[in-house]
């Protein structure tokens, strides 16, 4: 199978808002896949379904299917404790634990039943090697990550993440927080990560898109105006809307 | 209004505002003033350590009472920190929006009601009880620690919850995103980061039990001794001071008042500790371990 | 965690949930069982006669007029003291003082005067309004008393009620000329009513409930009191007395009873008056 994710016909509701308007996407496996378009349209919304962080929403309620592996992530028996097992996030502005580098990095490990010390001394070693971040911080894994600066902040997110083995990490925005410097490093990091797990990154920056993702889906007012392959949507654009926004016209 | 008039007016809120200083200065002092002769002529550690409490005997020993308040109210915090906290996390987590409409007044109510209620309440009820199934008068440490454990509930869960509701958003959807379950959140992530207010919340609960008179004379025995077990009477300094206040003179009246010196102490040591840990706790979150 | 191989989180979870409801549910049966056995064998006894007629042969029989009346009485004096003089401190505070240490010594006294036992109080009362002051055994003695009691509660709710006044009401009216001080009076005082006014109602329920600290300032009448320097009862003292001395049985019952209402009165009108404040605020 080439789809890792396929989005069916998606509506999304909060309450009497329609936020999401019958999306379909497919999401190709091992590869990087741009969200753009401007704020407020849907992107973030969108990744919290892949997640069913939305679940948290007292008022979120959606039609449609998102299929991962074939399998629609919403059908009652699937577990969703396991689902984000298989689907990570990280968030836009970085949110490591109040607890010390080791224990941020293996807690997705704990949670899910590791409890040996050596296995988890061994798993953090690898994420945070893999994250780019471990010969920073090799010498202080018992400090406190929130000493830790917001680029490294974000790898460490990054390194919790793949410590619990996804198979897709979603990130919405991750670096808009950070300073040009983490920027590139976060980048270098997705262009790493890519050869091993499916990811969707939310973008406000164009370039970036063009930079890290081999495919590109375009938001607006909650519709996917164009998707396809980045470099093709970005020098001919399909649709009028596409070109728009990408040539500084709106948003 | 004049500016001289203007100056009036901040002045005189001023002295309205230090109002609250001036009247913590005057109990201090009158309670001292009242109090300092019975330790004086008594002795200071015979008074906090005398064993025997007998005015008629000229003996003011209040070490007996010293124990059964703290006894008392460690016991009561045995109960209630417990199913304080897990109505805590149960409010500020798992309850859907009609239980916590309905659990806000109920937790106010139990707030409100005159401790003279639940002393009664623990008089007809409570003591009877503890009379037919665990022998004895009924009148005991454990009865009063039961109902002070009702009592201090509203004070811990409430402080607890906000304390809990505080945590950081985004520490509970990293946790959840990392595939853990909601418990397995509570546990490792948000009661940890909450612990600092949990603490104030349950010191402010052990201020409460300690400072409790009436309900506590109602139910526990007023016996000054040391308890063999929980189930015999025993007097708390407040019960010491509401009993034999209306008839007291001379060296037993400024007796009375050295066991509201000892009160005072006590509940200042609490709020100094539950200061310093608001105070450390914002130290913590930036930058140390938790 | 490591149980986690005992215990699966899933099952583990389950549990948590289930002791959570319980535990909630537990709360609500303390209140329910309580409130409910008082007013079940109190509420008998109210009637109209129990509540207006004068207790008979010590409060054995008869009713309990004189101490609602000592009740309103010395709740009324605490509440006329305390109030000017906590919304003032409240004011200054919020309006006037910076952040110095003098502000800081402030706030940590009425914490401390929020925290300080009623017995002591009542120690204190005694030892300056009866018998410092020679106010003697009185009304004006317990009233004073309970003010200062109530103080912090009324200091502590009206500053927080002044602050969320948006600074834009002063602004607008600084800017028409109005001094600190009209500004205060005529906008941001009106504005804060409603909070402040919650904060004296929850001053007042303290004052009401409270019987340890006038234990020895009030006296123990049985009789209304005219004036301010007449002994009083209010009713948790008279609960107190005819419960320990067995007096009446349906009588406690009843002044419980009573005693309840009042709470349950006092509670509904604050959560009332308090949503309709938020409400207001919100929607501006």
């Amino acid at each position: 199978m080439d789809y890792r994710i396929e989005v069916e016909d998606l509506n999304v509701y909060f309450g009497e808002s329609h936020i999401l308007k019958d999306l379909n996407l497919k999401i190709r496996k091992n590869r990087v896949t741009s969200l753009i378009g401007p704020s407020g349209c849907g992107k973030s919304t969108f990744i919290r379904t892949l997640n069913r962080m939305n679940d948290l929403i007292d008022t979120f309620k959606h039609d449609g299917s998102v299929l991962l592996d074939g399998t629609d992530i919403y059908d009652p028996k699937i577990d969703v404790v396991d689902l984000r097992k298989k689907i990570g996030m990280v968030f836009q502005k970085p949110n490591p634990f109040p607890k010390s580098i080791f224990d941020n990095v293996a807690y997705g490990l704990r949670v899910h039943g590791i409890s040996d010390k050596d296995v988890l001394t061994e798993k953090v070693e690898e994420s945070l090697k893999a994250a780019a971040l471990w010969d920073e911080v090799k010498d202080k894994m018992d400090m406190s990550a929130m000493g830790l600066s917001g680029g490294q902040q974000q790898r460490l997110c990054i390194a919790r993440t793949i410590a619990v083995n996804p198979e897709v990490i979603l990130m919405d925005e991750p670096a808009s927080a950070l300073d040009p410097i983490s920027t590139v490093k976060i980048e270098d990091l997705v262009h790493k990560l890519k050869k091993d797990y499916t990811i969707i990154i939310v973008t406000h920056n164009m370039q970036q898109a063009t930079r890290v993702s081999k495919y590109t889906a375009f938001f607006l007012n909650g519709e996917i105006v164009e998707s396809g392959l980045t470099d093709k949507l970005f020098l001919e654009p399909e649709d009028k809307r596409t070109e728009d926004y990408i040539t500084g016209r709106f948003g | 209004m004049t500016k001289y008039e203007e100056f009036l007016v901040e002045k005189g809120l001023f002295i309205t505002a230090i109002l609250s200083i001036i009247v913590i200065l005057l109990i201090i002092g009158f309670i001292f003033r009242e109090g300092f002769p019975a330790m004086e002529s008594y002795g200071f550690l015979n008074f906090i350590f005398g064993m025997t409490w007998s005015p008629s005997d000229d003996q003011y020993g209040v070490f007996t009472m010293i124990v059964a308040s703290i006894g008392i109210t460690l016991l009561s915090l045995l109960f209630a920190v417990p199913l304080s906290l897990l109505c805590a996390i149960f409010l500020a987590e798992i309850a859907p929006k009609t239980m916590r409409r309905i659990m806000k007044p109920v937790i106010e109510t139990l707030a409100g009601i005159p401790s003279v209620v639940y002393g009664f309440f623990g008089l007809i009820i409570l003591v009877p009880f503890m009379r037919v199934h665990f022998g004895g008068t009924g009148f005991s440490m454990l009865s009063a620690s039961l109902i002070l454990t009702v009592m201090i509930l509203p004070t811990i869960i409430s402080i607890s919850e906000d304390a809990i509701k505080s945590v950081p958003y985004e520490y509970k959807e990293a946790s959840l995103a990392l595939g853990a379950t909601h418990w397995q959140t509570i546990k490792n992530v948000l009661f940890p980061a909450a612990i600092p207010g949990i603490i104030t919340a349950v010191i402010l609960g052990m201020g409460r039990a300690v400072g409790e008179t009436l309900a506590v004379i109602m139910v526990a025995g007023n016996v000054a001794q040391i308890p063999n077990s929980i189930f015999d009477p025993v007097r708390a300094l407040t019960s010491n001071i509401a009993l034999e206040m209306g008839y007291a003179t001379g060296l037993h009246y400024n007796a009375l008042f050295a066991t509201g010196i000892v009160l005072f102490i006590m509940i200042i040591i609490l709020l100094v500790i539950a200061n310093y840990i608001h105070y450390k706790k914002k130290v913590v979150i930036g930058g140390g371990y938790l | 965690m490591n149980l986690n191989r005992i215990i699966s989180p899933k099952i583990a979870q389950r549990i948590m949930k289930g002791l959570f409801w319980a535990s909630g549910i537990i709360t609500i049966l303390i209140l329910l069982v309580i409130i409910g056995y008082i007013l079940y064998k109190g509420l008998p006894v109210v009637n109209m006669s129990f509540i207006f007629s004068n207790p008979i042969d010590s409060g054995r029989s008869g009713g309990i007029f004189p101490f609602i009346i000592s009740s309103l009485y010395v709740t009324f004096i605490a509440i006329l003291v305390a109030t000017p003089l906590g919304v003032g401190a409240a004011v200054y505070l919020a309006e006037y003082a910076g952040e110095g240490t003098i502000v800081k010594l402030i706030r940590f006294g009425a914490e401390t005067l929020a925290s300080i036992p009623s017995i002591v109080f009542g120690l204190f009362g005694l030892a300056f309004f009866v018998v410092y002051l020679g106010l003697g055994w009185c009304v004006l003695s317990g009233g004073l008393i309970l003010a200062l009691m109530a103080l912090p509660t009324i200091l502590q709710v009206s500053e927080v009620s002044l602050e969320a006044v948006p600074k834009s009401y002063r602004e607008g009216s600084l800017a028409i000329g109005a001094t600190k001080w009209q500004t205060i009076y005529q906008v941001v005082l009106p504005a804060g009513i409603p909070g402040i006014t919650t904060g004296v109602i929850l001053g007042l329920a303290r004052a009401i409930s409270e019987a340890a600290a006038i234990l020895f300032a009030v006296g123990a009448a049985l009789s209304v009191p005219i004036s301010i320097f007449d002994p009083a009862r209010p009713l948790p003292l008279h609960l107190y007395i005819i419960a320990t001395e067995g007096i009446s049985l349906d009588n406690a019952y009843g002044t419980a009873a009573v005693l309840v209402i009042l709470v349950l009165i006092i509670t509904v009108v604050t959560n009332t008056l308090v949503e309709r404040y938020s409400r207001k605020m919100m929607g501006r």
